[in-house]
C-alpha cells in the first residue's frame, strides 16, 4: 500500500489503519461518529494527501481545459477554485475535479486518488497543444484538511495573513501557515466551513502537527474517512465511484449547475445536450428509510416489484440520526414524496424520496 | 483486545455464556472493534427454534454490516431489546451486551466452539 507523509503519526495517534484505493489510511481515530460530531460543532483534521495533483500549464491552457471539463473556467480569475466534472464522448464520468488557477494559463487540477493516473492519461490522449505541461504533481504535494465551525480561528493562530479575506471557493498561494508555505483555500467536502491546505509533502507532518497544536483547547480531532465519508454524504456531495462513474453522467448525478451546455464545444458535450433534450430516463434521488433498516451502497430499489435503480450510498445520517440514501433510479420514481423498496439484506423495505442535501447549516 | 476466560467463541465472532441450559450469545470485542459504531441492530423474536450457524440477528455499524449466528441450536427464549434503542452498549461493553438467550437443544454442541486460548489465536490469523 502507498503511504502519505501522515503515515506515521496516524498509527501514532491510534488511527485505525485501511486499505483506500491503494493507499494505508486512518479510516477512524476513535470513532466515526465522535469524528463527526467534532467536526460538524468544533473542528476536524484530515489527511487527504492521497489526492492526485495535476499541473497544467502553458498558452492554451484555459482553451484545453475548457475543452476537457463540462463547467466554464472563461471567466476565472486567479484565486479562484472551480468544480467541475470532466467527461467522456458518451456523458459518462472520468472524474469530478477542483480547478484551481494559479496564473493566467496555470491550473492546478485536484483529482480523485484512484483516478489519478486514468486521469492524467486522459488529459494527455486527449491533448493537441505541443505548448502545453501536463504534469502529475501527485508526490510533491501534502493535503491537510481542516473542516468545522472552528477552522478559522484556530489557523489564524498560524499565520498572519487575515483568513477573513479568503472567501469560499477561493485560495491564496504562498501563505505562511505555522513557518510553513502553503495554498490555503477555503474548500473542503463536508458542508462546513474550512480549508485545505497544500504544502510540499516533506513539510505535511510539520504543519500537521503545528494544527493539531493550535486546536488543542478549541475541540479540534483528527479525523479519518470514516467521518469524511458521513459528513459528505449528509450534504449530499457525490463521491467518484458511488454517485459518478463511467457509467453515471453529471446530469443523472444532479450536477447541472456544473454542466454548461452553452458553451464552446467540450468532451461528452454531444450527448450531454442530447441527455437533457430527451429528457433524463434516470436520476439521483435522496430517500429516508420509513422501515426500520440501513441502506447501502449498491443495494437494489424496487417498485412495483420491478428492479428501478440501485443505492449509491446509504446509512445513518448522524447529525440527523435518520437512515437516509442517495439512490439512482428511473426518473419517473424520483419525484419528491415518491415511496419505492430498498432490498436490504433479503427484505423489502420502505423508503421515501426527500430533498438533499439532507443537512445544511 | 479483551477475550474472557469463562467464554466459549465461534468463528463468526460470537460469545457463549453458559449459565445451566441457557446459552448468552453476543458479540465479541474483536468484532465490535472491528465494526466500528454501532448503530442499529436486527434482533430476532423470542420463541424461534435456531440451528447452529441459523442467522440470528444483524449488526449495523457507521459503516459496515455483519450478521449474527447461532453458535448453538435449541429456542431463543430471550432478547435483549434495550439494543433496539441502545446499540452503542454492544460497543460500550460487548461482554455485558447479550443479543439472545438460547435454551440449548444439545449442550454437547459447545465442545466444538473454541475456548479463550484458541479465540485469540484464531483472531490474530484473521487480522
Amino acid at each position: 500500500m502507498k503511504k502519505t507523509p501522515l503515515y506515521e503519526t496516524h498509527t501514532a495517534l491510534g488511527g485505525k489503519i485501511i486499505n483506500f484505493g491503494g493507499w494505508a489510511l486512518p479510516v477512524q481515530y476513535s470513532s466515526i461518529l465522535k469524528e463527526h460530531h467534532a467536526v460538524r460543532n468544533a473542528a476536524g483534521l484530515f489527511d487527504v494527501s492521497h489526492m492526485g495533483e495535476i499541473l497544467i500549464e502553458g498558452k492554451d491552457a484555459q482553451e484545453y481545459l475548457q475543452h476537457m471539463i463540462t463547467n466554464d473556467i472563461s471567466k476565472m480569475s486567479q484565486g479562484r477554485a472551480v468544480y467541475s466534472p470532466m467527461c467522456y464522448r458518451n456523458g459518462g464520468t472520468v472524474d469530478d475535479l477542483l480547478i484551481y488557477k494559479l496564473e493566467e494559463n496555470k491550473y492546478l487540477l485536484v483529482v480523485n486518488a484512484s483516478n489519478t493516473e486514468k486521469d492524467y492519461e486522459w488529459l494527455m490522449e486527449n491533448c493537441t497543444s505541443d505548448d502545453l505541461l501536463i504534469k502529475d504533481v501527485s508526490s510533491d504535494y501534502g493535503l491537510i484538511a481542516i473542516q468545522g465551525p472552528a477552522s478559522q480561528k484556530i489557523l489564524q493562530k498560524l499565520t498572519s495573513t487575515p483568513l477573513d479575506e479568503i472567501r469560499f471557493f477561493r485560495f491564496a498561494d504562498n501563505v505562511e501557515v505555522g513557518g510553513v508555505k502553503a495554498i490555503v483555500s477555503r474548500t473542503g467536502y463536508t458542508g462546513e466551513d474550512g480549508f485545505e491546505l497544500y504544502v510540499p509533502s516533506y513539510q505535511t507532518v510539520n504543519l500537521w502537527d503545528r494544527i493539531m497544536e493550535a486546536g488543542a483547547g478549541e475541540g479540534l480531532v483528527p479525523a479519518g474517512l470514516g467521518a469524511r465519508d458521513t459528513l459528505r454524504f449528509e450534504v449530499a456531495l457525490p463521491l467518484y465511484g458511488q454517485e459518478l462513474s463511467p457509467n453515471i453522467s453529471p446530469l443523472e448525478a444532479g450536477l447541472g449547475r456544473f454542466v454548461k451546455l452553452n458553451k464552446q464545444d467540450f468532451i461528452g458535450k454531444d450527448a450531454l445536450l442530447r441527455q437533457a433534450e430527451e429528457g433524463l430516463k434516470r436520476k439521483l434521488a435522496g430517500f429516508e428509510m420509513v422501515d426500520k433498516g440501513m441502506p447501502r451502497t449498491g443495494y437494489k430499489v424496487l417498485a412495483d416489484e420491478k428492479e428501478i435503480g440501485f443505492v449509491t450510498s446509504g446509512g445513518l445520517a448522524p447529525t440527523l440520526k435518520k437512515n437516509l440514501g442517495l439512490a439512482l433510479v428511473n426518473v419517473q420514481h424520483s419525484n419528491l414524496g415518491d415511496e419505492f423498496y430498498v432490498q436490504v439484506r433479503g427484505k423489502s423495505l420502505k423508503a421515501k424520496v426527500v430533498s438533499t442535501p439532507f443537512y445544511a447549516k | 483486545m479483551k477475550v474472557l476466560e469463562d467464554l466459549k467463541y465461534a468463528k463468526g465472532h460470537e460469545w457463549v455464556r453458559v449459565e445451566g441450559n441457557k446459552a448468552y450469545i453476543g458479540i465479541t470485542d474483536f468484532a465490535q472493534d472491528e465494526l466500528g459504531d454501532i448503530v442499529y441492530i436486527e434482533l430476532p423474536e423470542a420463541g424461534i427454534h435456531v440451528d447452529v450457524d441459523d442467522i440470528i440477528g444483524s449488526i449495523e455499524s457507521v459503516k459496515a454490516a455483519a450478521d449474527v449466528y447461532a453458535p448453538v441450536s435449541g429456542e431463543i427464549i430471550e432478547v435483549n431489546e434495550e439494543l433496539e434503542n441502545s446499540p452503542e452498549l454492544v460497543n460500550e461493553d460487548p461482554y455485558d451486551a447479550w443479543i439472545v438467550v438460547i435454551d440449548m437443544a444439545d449442550s454437547g454442541e459447545l465442545d466444538n466452539l473454541m475456548d479463550a486460548e484458541e479465540y485469540e489465536k484464531f483472531c490474530e490469523e484473521e487480522a
